[in-house]
């Protein structure tokens, strides 16, 4: 088996747009489309099985490197590899993805093809962000999340979907645009955009004027991913997007595209700039900080079922990058965790949000109100799924709180002490609105006749709710393989910190 | 020039083979027209029109195994004009092929159109291989003539006759100024021949007259390309000619005054371009991207655009010589198939008279014609610059070019430019695929010659976006050579060949 090992990130990038390949060349049948759709992203998520199963844990550095030259001019390697960091966002998308093809099943019946052709296009592009070393090859897959996602947005969205697939687009266009900036600053002093040799020559400081530069390239970097997170006050765009793009768009949005951003953070300006990093930390906790309190106080006016988890999404994010960078430990543990923990519940969410949408035709939680009596086994799903969200121990959410507010706490107590205010208030607005959507009477005589989940939705839910629960009680499956990444990661901030002790 | 030689020999021919191969097809093609009803000519002259373009491919292939000088130091063959010759050639095939469909539909009796196309190009081609200002002078009045006529083709629409002779006034004047520079730098260096001049400006001191004359030359050369300050008619001519025509008017031209202009500044070091080019690269970018914003009209969003792109072009002319030299060849390439794409399909749509040429007429077009719209939509993300399509690479090589040359506030410039020109490309693409249409108009069926017009313009698009080494490998020998030219140009043997290997 182990002869895959130099192919398996290859295959596991690309057999997704093979598959979408493939797709435009089957008829518009749309059953066969969705099964054929289904089949490809559950292979995808077979093969990427792989990936923990022969991860060694005491290997460090990237596993299942790949490095060939793709242009020799400038000078471009389709470098790509897996760390504890990436490893875990990789299986994230291809899990999400599968559950994805299952809720779009009947909610899109117009251009089918088109929509699984782009579903699968940005789950290639998604996967290569995580697995990509090489600057180059990283830009290359983060702009090409950016077309797919606008279309699905924009034309199987509802409500004002151009405003916000236009909006979605030239927010998260024009910030990577510093990146690319940044980028070619460092190719044109280094001569190569390899992440690992970037990583050596700025450590070594063998990069001429980087000093003068650093602050600007920090900057370039954490803008596009600031608003990819995205992070207080470049949030806007967030909500629209969500709350008209499709349900698999909005999954795969804040499952995985918002992560996009903090795994940025965590690899290139932690790893590329510590002594940024930690000169700028203060202000960006405050603002980390801003974005979970605000978050969650604008989630709790929200009308709209759809911009409350939009706007949890601002908040739990907040708490990923307070944990990046509280430079701990713990903290970095647990953004981490977060991370994963939020793709599954604000996933599955989304997915409980959208399936009642198919029955509604709207998200007011006005128009809701008892629903808990027509249908018993959606309230049960959601509650779950809203008590991992929340943060309730033995479910998901909490492990990886906990760890960042851990983290906050030893590198300031204040940072923790109001980072964990955030964790009442997210038990504030989505069990409130869970109260006046399920509890209750029913207030509106048509929703008594709304059909329960069916077999094929439960199907789709089932593996967050276990995912959810896993994680929940067994952590360390995950924390193990994250562990060990993330202290490689920090051994710089460890110099940099005996540094100014040392003085 | 003091060469033994008087009679040209036969390798002079050789190295101007696709010119002469191109006049003989146009002129078959003004023989034949008269001899021919309306019905037959349009399909057998745009037959011969497109074997012209392709003979003229194969005589490049000829004239690249044989690099070296011709007429008395007047034409080089090297790798840098093998590039522009086959791209030229290539822009004009795919051009051809979408003529057919366009005059046919727009009723315009094909006539002289075909042979104009071929004698532009012989223009075209002579400006890129020329070295010799007066011989400049002349090819670029070739194809500025025949591109008059040809924006004036449809003859029953008056916003066509106002492109054509507006195209025609304010050209003329622009290539006074032309001529006026090359007189000037006769005066400072005593001579026309680029070499000797690249030579008088490396060993003395520069004088004044240089300046002026560089300043005149980049007027002429400034108005072809469509570059700010001298883009003023671009919008108006753009609107007014027939739609394969702006396809064709945009690119070849400009990549064939691309040409001179890159011996110009690189191989003759011509001095005092550095702010020059620096201000109008800056302000082509700004003035098309922000003018671009607010149209409706695709042709004159797609004509702002291309002042746009002539900003980005320019941007490399400011940076080092051999790394400029390439990343400007590479986007001439990569702007031409993309641009000549997307012209393909708006003169697809354009129907009877052009009237389906605003934003509005696109909307739903998705839905109506899916194919159409994906191809569409590609191209347009390659002129926004996004991954996998040739316009990324192009936007990043002219960065990178600049970057190393520390244009930190130009690369700047250039970087948010593109950031705001996303926007109107993208809103073609919002029209097309989430308004619905007003009307329920059919689009009409893609002729064979738009379907592999198309082909072409995307496959090369693509390519240049997944595997840019073959192309941009050639650029940079090519470069290499443009800008090491001999010191010693008045030894008649000929130049140091380039590794001409092929020509794609």
């Amino acid at each position: 088996m182990n002869n895959l090992d130099s192919s398996i990130l290859s295959l596991v990038t690309f057999i997704p747009a093979v598959g979408a390949l493939l797709l435009m060349l089957i008829p518009r049948r749309d059953r066969d489309i969705r099964i054929f759709a289904l089949i490809i992203s559950l292979l995808t998520f077979c093969l990427s099985l792989y990936l923990p199963a022969y991860f060694h844990r005491t290997q460090v550095g990237f596993h299942y490197e790949v490095n060939q030259q793709w242009v020799t001019s400038p000078n471009i390697h389709y470098h790509v590899g897996l760390d504890g960091i990436s490893l875990w966002l990789v299986l994230l998308t291809t899990f999400l993805t599968p559950l994805c093809v299952l809720i779009s099943w009947k909610s899109i019946h117009e251009r089918v093809k088109e929509f699984f052709i782009l579903l699968l296009v940005l789950e290639t592009a998604m996967i290569g962000v995580f697995l990509a070393l090489d600057l180059f090859l990283f830009y290359f897959f983060w702009e090409s999340t950016l077309i797919p996602m606008a279309l699905l947005i924009g034309v199987y969205g509802h409500g004002r979907k151009i405003y916000a697939a236009v909006k979605f687009f030239l927010f998260t266009m024009i910030a990577s645009v510093f990146m690319l900036a940044a980028l070619l600053w460092l190719y044109a002093k280094t001569g190569s955009f390899d992440f690992v040799t970037i990583q050596n020559a700025i450590h070594s400081g063998q990069v001429p004027g980087f000093a003068a530069a650093a602050p600007w390239l920090f900057l370039g970097f954490f803008v596009a991913f600031a608003v990819k997170v995205p992070l207080f006050p470049l949030h806007t765009w967030l909500p629209d997007a969500h709350v008209e793009a499709p349900t698999a768009g909005s999954v795969l949005l804040a499952g995985v595209m918002l992560k996009m951003g903090t795994y940025g953070m965590l690899r290139f300006n932690l790893g590329l700039f510590p002594e940024q990093s930690r000169a700028n930390a203060p202000w960006i906790m405050i603002l980390a900080l801003i974005g979970i309190i605000y978050g969650a106080l604008v989630a709790m006016v929200q009308p709209n079922m759809k911009k409350v988890i939009a706007y949890s999404s601002v908040s739990h994010l907040g708490f990923v990058v307070l944990g990046i960078f509280s430079f701990t430990q713990a903290g970095l543990d647990g953004a981490m965790f977060v991370m994963l923990a939020h793709g599954v519940a604000t996933g599955g969410l989304f997915m409980l949000a959208g399936i009642l949408y198919e029955r509604k035709h709207t998200y007011e939680i006005k128009d809701m109100g008892g629903l808990a009596t027509p249908m018993p086994t959606y309230a049960t799903f959601f509650l779950v799924v809203v008590l991992a969200s929340v943060g309730l121990p033995l479910l998901n959410g909490f492990v990886g709180e906990f760890l960042v507010l851990a983290g906050a706490f030893q590198d300031r107590p204040v940072y923790g002490i109001l980072g964990a205010t955030g964790v009442i208030w997210s038990a504030c607005y989505l069990l409130w609105m869970y109260q006046r959507v399920f509890y209750g009477k029913v207030t509106h005589p048509e929703n008594n006749s709304l059909p329960d989940l069916d077999a094929r939705e439960q199907l789709a839910l089932w593996p967050t709710v276990i995912a959810a629960g896993v994680m929940g009680v067994a952590p360390l499956l995950w924390l193990n393989i994250i562990d060990p990444a993330v202290a490689t990661a920090l051994v710089p901030f460890v110099q940099v910190a005996s540094k100014v002790v040392g003085q | 020039m003091s060469t033994p030689q008087i009679i040209p020999v036969s390798s002079d021919y050789i190295r101007i083979l696709p010119e002469i191969v191109l006049s003989v097809f146009g002129m078959i093609i003004m023989l034949l027209d008269p001899l021919m009803d309306e019905e037959s000519s349009q399909k057998t002259l745009s037959l011969i029109g497109l074997g012209g373009a392709l003979a003229g491919l194969v005589a490049t292939w000829f004239m690249g195994q044989d690099p070296g000088m011709a007429f008395w130091n007047m034409v080089r063959v090297d790798g840098f004009s093998v590039f522009f010759h086959f791209l030229i050639l290539s822009i004009g095939a795919v051009v051809i092929l979408t003529s057919y469909e366009y005059m046919a539909v727009q009723r315009i009796r094909a006539g002289e159109y075909y042979g104009l196309i071929l004698f532009g190009m012989v223009g075209m081609c002579l400006m890129t291989s020329a070295v010799e200002l007066v011989l400049i002078f002349i090819a670029l009045e070739i194809s500025s003539i025949s591109t008059y006529i040809l924006a004036g083709f449809r003859r029953r629409s008056a916003t066509s006759s106002e492109s054509s002779l507006k195209y025609f006034l304010l050209g003329s004047f622009a290539t006074a100024f032309f001529l006026y520079g090359v007189a000037m730098m006769f005066g400072a260096t005593g001579s026309t021949n680029i070499d000797v001049i690249s030579a008088a400006l490396r060993s003395n001191s520069i004088p004044v007259l240089a300046y002026v004359a560089m300043a005149l030359m980049f007027v002429g050369l400034g108005f072809k390309i469509a570059a700010a300050p001298f883009h003023i008619w671009t919008p108006d001519v753009y609107e007014g000619a027939p739609a394969p025509i702006v396809g064709f008017m945009s690119t070849a031209p400009k990549a064939a005054t691309f040409a001179v202009l890159l011996r110009l500044v690189f191989e003759a070091n011509a001095p005092g371009r550095f702010w020059l080019i620096w201000v109008s690269a800056a302000l082509s970018m700004t003035i098309g991207n922000l003018a671009a914003l607010v149209q409706t009209n695709v042709k004159r969003l797609l004509a702002y655009s291309s002042i746009a792109h002539a900003g980005y072009m320019l941007v490399a002319f400011a940076a080092a010589p051999e790394l400029g030299t390439s990343a400007v060849m590479f986007y001439a390439a990569s702007y031409a198939a993309m641009n000549v794409g997307a012209f393909a399909v708006v003169s697809h749509l354009a129907g009877a008279g052009e009237r389906h040429v605003t934003l509005e007429d696109y909307a739903g077009l998705g839905r109506r014609s899916p194919s159409l719209a994906a191809v569409l939509t590609i191209f347009l993300i390659s002129l926004i610059g996004i991954p996998i399509t040739g316009g990324f690479f192009a936007k990043f090589y002219v960065f990178s070019a600049a970057l190393s040359a520390n244009l930190v506030g130009l690369t700047l410039i250039g970087v948010i430019n593109s950031a705001i020109g996303a926007y109107y490309y993208l809103k073609i693409i919002v029209v097309m695929y989430m308004r619905d249409a007003r009307e329920e108009m059919s689009v009409p069926p893609v002729s064979w010659g738009v379907a592999t017009a198309l082909m072409m313009s995307l496959a090369a698009t693509i390519y240049l976006g997944v595997l840019p080494q073959s192309v941009l490998g050639f650029a940079q020998r090519s470069a290499k050579v443009l800008v090491q030219q001999p010191d010693a140009p008045l030894t008649a043997g000929p130049a140091p060949a380039p590794a001409v290997h092929s020509t794609n």
